[in-house]
């Protein structure tokens, strides 16, 4: 999968307008569809986008300085205000990386909690995308009033696990903070098996809509070489036609035990983007089914691993997992004491909006909205 | 994990002869060994890694700056030959980096992550060094290798102060384009008022400083006497 053409070259535009005639818009910071505070600063010719530049920082709180600063166990609750829609997967994360700098072993009991965690949260994720990605299209509120009615059911069942809706805190090095509640494995299992009426209901519902077919499809394609060039990861990449998931491929944890596709899309455009989360969902239930069957007895935590005093030797690590918007990493170093070294995240957010301006050239600017929603972005990540 | 470091590093020594590739081993339980590159042959091995058959490491994942104003701390996390420098002997290529006169010093690094998406290896770990953490403060942009270093380019450029040649658009990217210095490097000290940024209006609000010299101290004062009365 070599990269016959320049990976620098953007499409060019011969709009054969002066430049006194071309419009600055600035996209942004304050507005709904960009999902936070995100800016991009758009050159215009009449509606056709002809540059976008997009301006980042607007979050930033510099979370590498502080985890550098403190203990290994204390960056944990920083890491659920990453991408703060998927808490339990950014701390699944983290703990793996620790692990894998310190040679940690986990508990089966714990891989168990953790993938069933793991996989609830890429499900709430894609929901709540359905229902901004809608939204974006103009849809505003009755999609998105459908995702969250099914999110609060997920908040009910991680708030009794871990005691917070979203900023959990949950995972720890060596296994899980708490066992399983009495009883909540039924409620999850409850929740898991309705799910796929609501995936139907919700898919019926917008899968055949004229406008979002007419808004979504050929919109906002680049070829698959540059999509891995460019590093993109997640749903799009899978989108653009290339399988490849962190889960089939590294199967951390114990992701091999499970029966479970990668789906992948054909022509990468918004529209099969969107599709992809649909099937992904429906694959995390099928690995949820499994593992709830399957949860053995046991300690939900390595009992030798003392996280509170917790100190590595020298090296370094980087650790991945395919979390719901593409591959989260943590690269650490350890100088063997208390606090990491360095502490770095590899967040998919940012690096998936890269080829944002490739995207857009050349759309109209209403597409420029459907391109960023369809690229599912969360602005504590990627300006951590 | 099944490609082995030490032997690509070797197969690079030996097609890129120009190239200086060192492998340093990682004393981690991880294992995750890496090649250290020089700078000026950087996009050269990037390149060759990126498209001879066999190795295919078609994704750059991760790319982090790491700031080593004390060279010894450097050495302990990646070391030639597990601690021991007299071995250094068997190391695959002559670097230019010479141990035994100077230690590595004070220096700014780039830790690459490479995978292969077409073969499903990885990761290879690469790292680059600047010459000093002052002027010479550069390192080759693999940007036009792997377009995914762009914004992590741009990032460790903002946060360390690292001076990518080569990339086409070098920018502030979290920080704000006014700023001066580089948060991430170990000597960064925080500023004693963290509201104060250096801004366009600095001379209106000074300007607005001047308006009414005397009229929060005044107000003090009095307020002063009046506690000290009461007493």
């Amino acid at each position: 999968m070599s990269v016959k053409e320049n990976i620098l070259s953007k499409p060019t535009l011969e709009t054969g307008a002066d430049e006194d005639q071309l419009l600055r818009v600035s996209l942004g910071p304050q507005h709904p569809s960009t999902h936070g505070v995100f800016r991009m600063n758009v050159m215009l010719d009449g509606e056709t986008v002809v540059s976008l530049k997009p301006v980042f920082g607007y979050l930033h709180r510099n979370h590498e300085k502080i985890a550098e600063n403190i203990p290994y166990l204390g960056s944990m609750p920083y890491t659920d205000r990453l991408d703060y829609l998927c808490p339990l997967t950014n701390n699944h994360a983290y703990a793996l990386a620790v692990e894998k700098l310190a040679g940690i072993e986990v508990p089966e009991r714990a891989e168990y909690i953790r993938i069933i965690t793991s996989e609830l949260t890429r499900v709430m994720n894609h929901t709540v995308f359905m229902g901004f990605f809608l939204g974006d299209l103009g849809a505003w509120g009755s999609a998105l009033m459908y995702a969250f009615r099914e999110r609060e059911k997920l908040f009910d069942l991680f708030e009794e696990l871990t005691g917070a809706r979203m900023m959990t805190n949950y995972m720890r090095f060596g296994g899980c903070r708490n066992d399983l509640p009495a009883g909540w494995i039924e409620k999850a299992k409850t929740f898991v098996d309705g799910y796929d009426a609501f995936l139907d209901e919700m898919e019926s519902l917008i899968t055949g809509n004229e406008i979002l077919l007419a808004r979504t499809q050929n919109i906002g394609q680049v070829s698959k070489e540059l999509m891995v060039n460019a590093g993109i990861t997640g749903p799009m990449l899978r989108a653009a036609g290339v399988a490849y998931d962190v889960r089939k491929v590294d199967s951390y944890g114990i992701y091999d035990r499970f029966d479970f596709k990668v789906p992948y899309g054909e022509k990468g455009d918004c529209y099969d983007r969107m599709m992809i989360r649909f099937l992904e969902m429906r694959e995390s239930l099928k690995i949820l089914k499994q593992a709830i069957a399957d949860i053995p007895e046991g300690d939900y935590v390595n009992p030798k691993i003392k996280s509170a005093k917790f100190k590595a030797k020298p090296g370094e690590a980087y650790a991945r997992i395919e979390g719901p918007k593409g591959e989260l990493g943590f690269h650490l170093i350890s100088d063997g004491g208390v606090n990491p070294y360095r502490y770095h995240v590899r967040p998919p957010s940012f690096v998936n909006l890269t080829l944002i301006e490739d995207m857009c050239l050349g759309l109209d600017l209403a597409d420029v909205v459907v391109i960023l929603g369809s690229v599912d972005i969360v602005l504590g990540e990627v300006d951590r | 994990m099944s490609i082995i470091v030490e032997e690509i590093a070797r197969q690079i020594g030996k097609d890129l002869p120009s190239a200086g590739v060192t492998y340093l081993e990682n004393p981690s339980p991880s294992e995750q060994h890496s090649i250290l590159v020089e700078s000026e042959s950087l996009v050269e091995v990037m390149t060759y890694l990126r498209d001879t058959s066999g190795l295919e490491f078609d994704y750059l994942s991760n790319l982090s700056g790491v700031d080593w104003p004390q060279g010894d701390v450097a050495e302990k996390v990646a070391n030639k030959k597990s601690g021991d420098e007299s071995e250094q002997g068997e190391a695959v290529e002559e670097g230019a980096e010479d141990q035994g006169e100077k230690p590595a010093g004070e220096f700014l690094e780039v830790v690459y992550h490479l995978y292969s998406m077409a073969l499903k290896e990885g990761p290879l770990v690469l790292r680059a060094r600047t010459q000093d953490r002052g002027e010479n403060n550069a390192v080759a942009s693999v940007t036009p290798v792997y377009r995914s270093a762009e914004f992590q380019e741009r990032e460790a450029f903002d946060l360390f102060g690292i001076d990518f040649t080569g990339h086409p658009d070098l920018r502030r990217i979290l920080m704000w384009d006014e700023y001066e210095d580089f948060p991430m490097r170990k000597d960064y000290v925080n500023p004693d008022d963290y509201e104060y940024e250096p801004t366009p209006h600095a001379d209106t609000l000074k300007r607005a400083e001047a308006h009414y010299p005397q009229a929060e101290p005044e107000q003090a004062e009095s307020k002063d006497e009046q506690v000290e009365s009461q007493d």
